[in-house]
């Protein structure tokens, strides 16, 4: 099956006669499959935001290959551009127009019948509130209606920047919700979020960039997976005796770090072992469970922006980690900045 | 064309158009009205009366005249030389009858201010033109630069992502929304000045061909606020924002105008006014207009008239230098959205 959205090689640099050039997208990759949930990570100005725009035909790229729901863009753009939903960055709309305006316009503009207006507010939860004027929305409200307005179409492809933005909880499960039925309909949507843990609950996979590369992608367990470090949480019936646990574990073989309350063992196979290492000792385990790894772990991790104490960090200060592991697909070959 | 639909009805729908539309119709009316109320129509007992003080002004008129003219006689043939500073007389003496007005002529001087369509209506026509190409250089501004400034744009092209047709589709929207809105002002407002001139004021002097010559000078004069949105438009488009072309419009005129002419007069140029754009505006409305040297012209001693040279422009110029303006900007525009990044 064509995938719905195919990114080779995109690159893209601004130039500034202040600052120089700047490679906002450096040979960046992407695929996203039909139905699909997918989303779209990084941190602030990796490159996710122009990466959507060249996409879309708001930025032109200087080099790569694009294909959107099986045709090459820019050229022709213009033939899948209805079967495309897209909110890009924050939404943007003539603030003295109200929520029916807005939508509306856009209808007729598209030649879409007016019926859809009604439908797509009522979607979102704005139908009671479609006749005041946008620039009294709030936030969460004019996020609603971004994505009303790209609903609209009712597309085939739904590409979201930051929808859940400005939205309260219940309305970030709306907007998982809708997300889901939308992708249960078919619907394939692109989604890129700073809420990790919404991405990891709704996503079936996702990309992950870093300086305007890929650095990981692939269906959300296999990213997981890739990045598990096969750790085991450690803890005996007396904390005293974690010291000669620590010590017969690493007679052993193992590595081992000892916390307060609890022993850390890296690169477990089986955690039985551990078990039957400490009871040949006549240590008995009172706890033994698995560290899991979740997205933003592993995002931290990838793009090296794990804060530290005490440290501010810079935009810019994310790096390239060497290689993918197998399930994020081939490496970009790209170094640390 | 659904495109076009929908920025029709974005461009009616924005309260900025609709009110500088009723600010503009206040004005307009306020126009009406002012004259309407300073003008009268003359009663046979004025026309009586101005009649009567005109007759008894031009037989003054023409015994001074008459008086003159013996002076002068006398003074050629005694030969004598005009004196430097003092009186000098024509070559042929008689001349100088001519110079005296006629009573007709004159009792419409003596007359209340009466509306006469015929003399009166044109410089209205060039003072709505100027009304409305300023009406349609803010509206053109705004409706391009509010959509670029509130993110409208970004959204449209995610809608339809051929940027020259969008921006075309505005741009054209908007001419014909003018161009209507023109056509119907102009329709009232000539229709208001010919109640004035049926009321208060004289009809009876209007002929075919000077319904055609005001018809025509209000097709240059629609033409020319056409032009001023397209170059508000252009402007704010280039610039992605309202306050371009406002800003755009303020440099012109202090550097197209007020500069110009302060450089004009710094190198002594022969024609200054040439050098002011407002000139081929002027040019345009009324058809031609005349730059004078006026120190080309020599005082003579005697009473001939000075004739100064003088370089004319043609409306036919003024409208190739506009039209060329306009297709620059607009081309320039074009350009600009084809090529940008939208960010």
């Amino acid at each position: 099956m064509t995938a719905v959205v195919e990114i080779d090689g995109l690159r893209k640099t601004y130039r500034s006669w202040r600052s120089g050039p700047r490679r906002a997208l450096d040979g960046f990759d992407m695929v996203v499959e039909p139905g699909q949930v997918h989303g779209f990570l990084g941190p602030n100005g990796s490159g996710k935001t122009t990466t959507l725009r060249t996409l879309l035909g708001l930025i032109t790229a200087h080099g790569g290959q694009m294909r959107l729901l099986g045709h090459d863009v820019p050229q022709h753009l213009p033939q899948v551009a209805d079967q495309v939903g897209a909110i890009v960055e924050s939404p943007q709309f003539f603030g003295n127009f109200t929520g029916r305006d807005t939508l509306s316009l856009l209808a007729t503009a598209a030649g879409l019948p007016q019926r859809r207006v009604d439908a797509a507010l009522e979607q979102v939860g704005l139908r009671d509130r479609a006749n005041e004027r946008v620039k009294t929305y709030s936030l969460g409200m004019k996020q609603r209606l971004a994505v009303a307005s790209a609903l609209l179409k009712e597309p085939r492809l739904l590409i979201l920047d930051e929808p859940a933005n400005g939205l309260d909880p219940a309305g970030i499960r709306e907007m998982r919700d809708l997300m889901r039925s939308l992708a249960a309909q078919g619907t394939t949507v692109v989604l890129s979020s700073h809420i990790l843990s919404e991405v990891q609950q709704i996503c079936d996979t996702v990309t992950i960039i870093s300086l305007g590369r890929r650095v990981a992608a692939g269906p959300v367990d296999e990213v997981l997976a890739a990045h598990s470090t096969a750790e085991v949480r450690v803890r005996l019936e007396s904390a005293a005796e974690h010291t000669a646990a620590a010590g017969a574990l690493r007679e052993a073989g193992a590595s081992v770090t000892v916390r307060d309350d609890h022993l850390l063992v890296h690169a477990v196979e089986r955690p039985a072992w551990v078990t039957a290492t400490l009871a040949a000792r006549d240590l008995y385990v009172a706890e033994l469970a698995p560290v899991a790894v979740d997205l933003e772990s592993v995002f931290l991790e990838l793009t090296g922006t794990t804060p530290v104490s005490g440290q501010a960090r810079q935009v810019d200060e994310s790096v390239v980690v060497g290689a993918e592991q197998p399930a994020g697909g081939e490496g970009n070959g790209g170094g640390s900045r | 064309m659904s495109l076009a639909r929908a920025e029709l009805r974005r461009l009616c729908k924005r309260r900025f158009t609709r009110w500088m539309l009723v600010f503009v119709v206040l004005i307009l009316g306020a126009t009406v009205a002012g004259i309407a109320a300073s003008n009268h129509a003359p009663d046979s007992a004025a026309v009586a009366a101005a009649e009567e003080r005109a007759q008894r002004q031009y037989e003054e008129n023409l015994r001074a005249i008459e008086h003159d003219i013996a002076e002068c006689e006398r003074a050629r043939a005694a030969g004598e030389e005009d004196a430097a500073g003092g009186r000098a007389w024509p070559d042929d003496c008689d001349e100088m009858r001519q110079w005296a007005a006629g009573p007709d002529e004159m009792a419409r001087w003596h007359l209340p201010p009466t509306f006469e369509f015929r003399a009166d209506f044109e410089p209205l026509i060039t003072a709505f033109t100027a009304i409305l190409a300023l009406f349609a250089f803010i509206v053109g501004a705004s409706f391009i630069g509010a959509e670029w400034r509130s993110g409208g744009m970004t959204n449209l092209l995610l809608w339809q992502p051929r940027r020259l047709l969008v921006l075309s589709t505005k741009l054209a929207t908007l001419v014909a929304a003018l161009a209507g809105l023109v056509v119907l002002l102009g329709a009232a407002w000539t229709a208001a000045f010919w109640q004035v001139a049926t009321y208060r004021g004289i009809t009876d002097t209007m002929t075919s061909g000077t319904w055609q010559s005001l018809g025509l000078t209000g097709l240059r004069g629609t033409a020319l606020v056409l032009a001023a949105g397209a170059v508000g438009f252009a402007v704010s488009s280039l610039g992605r924002h309202t306050a371009t072309a406002l800003g755009a419009a303020i440099g012109a005129f202090i550097v197209g105008v007020l500069g110009a002419q302060i450089v004009a007069f710094a190198v002594d140029a022969r024609y200054p006014q040439a050098w002011v754009w407002t000139s081929y505006l002027q040019a345009w409305m009324h058809k031609s207009v005349t730059f004078h040297d006026f120190r080309s012209c020599e005082p003579t001693a005697g009473l001939g008239p000075c004739e100064p040279a003088t370089m004319e422009v043609t409306w036919q110029a003024a409208g190739v230098g506009i039209l060329a303006v306009v297709a620059l900007l607009v081309g320039a525009a074009m350009w600009h959205i084809h090529r940008r990044d939208v960010t």
